[in-house]
């Protein structure tokens, strides 16, 4: 009767693990067979560097690179000012900061991950973007620095605590080795402990990056949603995430935008994957 | 007397690890200290180089000279003592870094020197550590591919390099195998002609084969300090007698 009971858990166990594999075979499948039929009305070169993006003229133009570049620009604003605040936070966090001091900051930079998205769009939408209109003096304040700043502080919680664990995990020795060289703090934080942590470091930028390249909803409400070629980060541009959210609702089943829009979800797939892949090899890199 | 500590007490918190400790290393010897885990030998160690201050919650009075200069001083410049005073720890501990950047590591905190006086230190250094030859083509791999044993040399080295006066090692054999113990007991003797040495450790085969002097501590305090034959020939104590004779430790 044990062993029996026993045989049905290992399978019950075993069953679950193989049913998240089969999902995420299944979600793959579909994406494939949705996004991939576009391919018969629109060569992939055009699909990933034509200029327009009219799906619903006639006939339609599906050029999705105003959307690419659109998605990276913001994630580029992102990076630029997420990922010298969050490192210098997490050095700060793993060796400056007073242990009560140090307790209270993770604290709130996990409350800060744990903000919604739309929560945050709707912060920035009141706030940032009438900052942004002033400060430049811009017709309109929804643009991609507007959509970089509100997703920096998305990606900020990411980095910070990943960095900081790869911080600490540097080993002490190293540490009172430089210190016992005569290096002061400082000295011993960028020649010792940065490039020993490196590794884990860049792993968090790679997933704070990937973060902020599959957010929909904050870009949505504050990146004025534009599919025109972006030249400047002071102008509206639409992302390839905001696209997907704002038209699936009326393309039609079946219709050429309606491939179109998962073709731009293998897109997405395809930048998050490798992104992740990075990360995973930043991670788990040996010494 | 090159260090001398006058009533040296000091506490983790409420807990006292060094209780009124006197005592005198000459320059140029290599003076053992002794004695079971949990004595404080490692924590007097760490006072000659203020390594105790990582800790939080230590408290220390009395005095510690260093060639005459109080370092337990609070405007002590910690950055030149420890260039002055060394250490090597008991486990190595290379920097991720190439064999050649761990060398030179001092001299890139202490100020830059050009490139060629930098090739020069490294050579000297490795030299110094018998490790020239081993290691002379492959000073750009990573120091962390090393041998336990050449890690440890390293260390050495990258000590050397910043040209300290005292060099203090906490049990810097208790890793390696017993031939490469030997092979840097040999290099400590090496040494001794420039270098003051200290050394911690629980072996005391290794404290009777290297060291001049030797100091034997028990629960915080100094209870012998004598000439090495002497402290394991005719010690004073009876304590240090049954320590020595395999009675507890």
């Amino acid at each position: 009767m044990r062993k029996f009971k026993e045989y049905i858990i290992e399978k019950l166990i075993l069953a679950s693990g193989l049913a998240s594999i089969f999902f995420v075979i299944v979600i793959f499948l579909f994406l494939l067979k949705e996004g991939l039929a576009v391919f018969k009305i629109v060569t992939p070169a055009n699909f990933l560097f034509g200029k327009n993006w009219y799906p619903i003229s006639e006939p339609p133009q599906l050029g999705i690179f105003p959307l690419i570049l659109g998605s990276l620009l913001v994630t580029l604003g992102a990076a630029i000012i997420s990922v010298p605040i969050g490192i210098a936070c997490a050095v700060y966090i793993a060796e400056v900061a007073p242990v009560r001091t140090k307790e209270i900051l993770k604290a709130s930079i996990e409350l800060l991950a744990a903000i919604p998205s739309v929560v945050l769009g709707f912060i920035g939408m009141v706030t940032l973007v009438p900052w942004v209109k002033s400060i430049f003096k811009l017709p309109t304040g929804l643009t991609a620095l507007s959509g970089s700043i509100m997703l920096a502080f998305m990606a900020m919680p990411t980095i910070v605590s990943i960095a900081e664990d790869a911080l600490y995990s540097v080993p002490r020795s190293h540490k009172e080795g430089a210190l016992a060289l005569g290096a002061t703090h400082w000295q011993t934080i960028y020649r010792v402990l940065l490039p020993a942590a490196s590794s884990g470091i860049l792993a968090a930028v790679m997933l704070g990056i990937g973060r902020v390249i599959g957010e929909t909803m904050a870009v949505m409400m504050i990146t004025g949603n534009a599919a025109l070629m972006p030249h400047s980060f002071l102008q509206p541009v639409r992302t390839l995430t905001a696209t997907i959210a704002a038209e699936m609702g009326e393309a039609v089943v079946g219709s050429e935008h309606y491939f179109a829009l998962f073709a731009i979800g293998i897109v997405l797939f395809v930048i998050s994957f490798a992104i992740n892949i990075t990360a995973d090899l930043f991670l788990h890199r040996k010494r | 007397m090159k260090i001398e500590t006058k009533n040296l007490n000091l506490w983790y918190g409420t807990f006292q690890a060094l209780k009124e400790v006197n005592v005198a290393f000459q320059e140029k010897r290599i003076t053992a200290i002794i004695g079971p885990s949990g004595c404080g030998k490692s924590t007097l160690l760490r006072v000659f180089n203020r390594m105790n201050d990582l800790i939080e919650g230590v408290r220390t009075s009395g005095e510690v000279f260093i060639d005459g200069v109080n370092i337990i001083d609070h405007a002590a410049d910690l950055v030149s003592l420890r260039k002055q005073v060394g250490m090597v720890f008991q486990r190595p501990n290379p920097f991720p870094l190439s064999v050649y950047e761990n060398i030179v590591f001092g001299q890139r905190i202490h100020g830059a020197m050009s490139k060629g006086a930098l090739d020069e230190v490294v050579q000297q250094s490795l030299e110094s550590v018998l490790l020239w030859d081993e290691l002379k083509d492959r000073l750009n791999e990573s120091a962390m591919g090393l041998s336990l044993e050449q890690k440890q040399r390293l260390c050495i080295a990258r000590l050397i390099a910043v040209q300290p006066d005292i060099v203090l090692m906490d049990e810097p054999c208790s890793t390696l195998d017993p031939q490469a113990t030997q092979r840097i007991e040999e290099l400590m003797r090496e040494l001794k002609k420039n270098y003051t040495i200290i050394i911690v450790t629980h072996n005391m085969q290794q404290a009777a084969r290297v060291s001049d002097d030797a100091g034997f501590m028990l629960l915080g305090e100094l209870v012998e300090f004598a000439k090495t034959e002497d402290v394991f020939t005719k010690p004073k104590d009876k304590r240090t007698e049954d320590y020595i004779t395999g009675k507890y430790g």
